[in-house]
């Protein structure tokens, strides 16, 4: 229950995806950081696949900012 | 006399009122309990003497003019340090905010209770960003938990949790964003107040994540929260998300009992994947309110992942100039989060987004059955300091992440919460959700009320 599911890494490995975006987004990243951004993105990724999971129709508007 | 340094706030404030007691003697003794006790508990990061007592003497002089005192008259407070304090700069438990400038008033909130009669004595310590569950900075040192020294305070609040654990102040406030008033309130026993999303101006705050972003009081008392809830309620066209709602005190209330309240525990993912003991705290409170009946929030699973989502993306939007030009000044666990954050693709996010709209609206459904919704704080007890993994239901995780695996749905919809602090054995306290519907606040206070009232549940200071 607790932990997001377990997802394998991108095709291709995620080190080329942190490479391109780290160079897009103009972060300059240490390569000792690589690692943990990469256990950090994997984990974001299955969170994603979970939320992607749940059928929603074409309609549904996002709630970025939203009165409770 | 009762030592005037660990009274509650009301107390103070009825004593102050009553001339029992001046301001200035409350704030003293304060001052010489944080000078004593905090090298233990790293609560502060800055502890303000000469404002305190400038304030408390002009609340005593106010009383010899025969002025009428607020509601919180002579009541010291300190606040978490992503709050603006005039004359500092706005740390937000970090290293490179040091280097703003000071900032030139305080937070809105302060402003609200020193209005009311309160003084402010401190800044508190933090979580780098409030990206955290564990009260660990690396800048400032731990927050240590006063009722455990080698134990984790809880965060990002944790610096709020321990003063108000240590009876260093009775009130003190926090943010929660995914959970961080009411994971420190459940390690450090406390009671602790997450309002409605958009309740509680944010003015003169550093954000962390806009549209989950709260700020809330953590007390020993349940009055206590009630009465600074009421005092720093109203609109504030400085917060955009700011409700325009008339104030809607909780205070008349409070001791209305819980009459024909409808109750029920949650169920399903709110009572599997945690330690007995935070079942058996939800368990006891249910008990002794007549509650048998369970509900299912449905796809909590869902919300807590999208709730990780939007924080990663949304914090590390906030934060993108800082990753571009000074990453190595982070706390490092903080920084390899945000830069994943960064790299998000964007219809994962808007795909949460998309999610929170259904499950808001489920959860308003839900709320036509019932009043209010039990659910533990956290997993477990607070884990040891510096502990990195702790085994839940027999499966080895992570402690950073999985601290706020029952608060992140809640807050996900800013649904209104009263944490409160369970001891189910001599060990170390747990936390309880009360959760209500949007703009109930008044509820959950009442049900904690009627639990404190009835010995249930209490927050004693640790005996330093």
């Amino acid at each position: 229950m607790a932990e997001m599911p377990k997802t394998e890494p991108a095709s291709g490995g995620l080190d080329a995806y942190i490479d391109a975006a780290s160079a897009l987004l103009g972060i300059p990243l240490d390569p000792a950081w690589v690692a943990a951004v990469g256990a950090n993105l994997t984990v974001l990724q299955g969170a994603a696949g979970l939320v992607a999971g749940f059928p929603l129709p074409d309609e549904a508007e996002p709630a970025p900012v939203f009165a409770a | 006399m009762t030592d005037p340094s660990t009274m509650h706030a009301a107390d103070i404030a009825g004593s102050v009122r009553d001339g029992a007691i001046s301001a200035r003697l409350v704030v003293e003794a304060v001052l010489a309990r944080i000078a004593r006790v905090d090298t233990a508990v790293n609560a502060f990061t800055d502890v303000l003497p000469e404002r305190a007592l400038t304030r408390a003497d002009a609340v005593d002089a106010a009383r010899a003019r025969g002025e009428a005192l607020g509601p919180l008259a002579g009541v010291p407070f300190a606040v978490k340090n992503l709050i603006d304090i005039a004359g500092l700069p706005t740390r937000a438990g970090s290293k490179i905010n040091r280097d703003l400038a000071p900032a030139r008033r305080d937070g809105a909130l302060v402003r609200r209770l020193e209005a009311a009669g309160a003084i402010l004595v401190g800044g508190l310590n933090m979580g780098e960003y409030a990206y955290d569950f564990t009260g660990e900075n690396v800048h400032d040192g731990a927050t240590r938990n006063p009722h455990d020294l080698g134990r984790m305070s809880g965060g990002s609040s944790g610096g709020s949790g321990g003063a108000i654990g240590a009876g260093l102040v009775p009130l003190a406030l926090g943010s929660d964003t995914n959970g961080s008033i009411r994971v420190p309130s459940a390690f450090c026993g406390c009671f602790g107040l997450k309002p409605t999303y958009g309740r509680l101006t944010r003015a003169g705050s550093f954000p962390f994540v806009g549209s989950l972003d709260h700020l809330g009081p953590m007390a020993r008392s349940v009055t206590d929260l009630a009465l600074s809830y009421d005092a720093m309620q109203g609109p504030d066209p400085d917060d955009p998300v700011a409700t325009t709602r008339a104030p809607d005190p909780a205070m008349p209330s409070l001791d209305d009992g819980i009459g024909d309240l409808r109750i029920a525990m949650a169920g399903g993912y709110f009572a599997r994947g945690g330690d007995n003991e935070a079942f058996m705290a939800v368990e006891t409170l249910a008990a002794s309110l007549g509650c048998g009946r369970r509900v299912e929030i449905p796809e909590a699973a869902r919300a807590r992942a999208a709730a990780y989502l939007i924080t990663a993306a949304e914090g590390a939007a906030l934060h993108l100039d800082r990753l571009r030009t000074r990453a190595a000044d982070f706390d490092p666990a903080v920084r390899d989060r945000l830069i994943a954050g960064a790299m998000i693709p964007a219809p994962f996010v808007e795909r949460a987004q998309r999610f929170r709209r259904w499950y808001r609206a489920a959860m308003l459904d839900l709320f036509r059955e019932v009043d209010i919704i039990l659910a533990p704080s956290t997993p477990c007890r607070a884990p040891k300091s510096g502990q990195v993994t702790f085994e839940l239901d027999g499966v080895t995780l992570p402690v950073r992440a999985n601290i706020g695996v029952f608060t992140q749905p809640i807050s996900f919809i800013g649904l209104p919460v009263v944490a409160v602090p369970v001891r189910v054995d001599d060990g170390l306290p747990l936390g309880v959700q009360v959760i209500a519907a949007p703009w109930r606040e008044d509820l959950a206070l009442r049900v904690a009320r009627h639990l404190e009232r009835n010995g249930v549940v209490s927050a004693p200071h640790a005996i330093l």
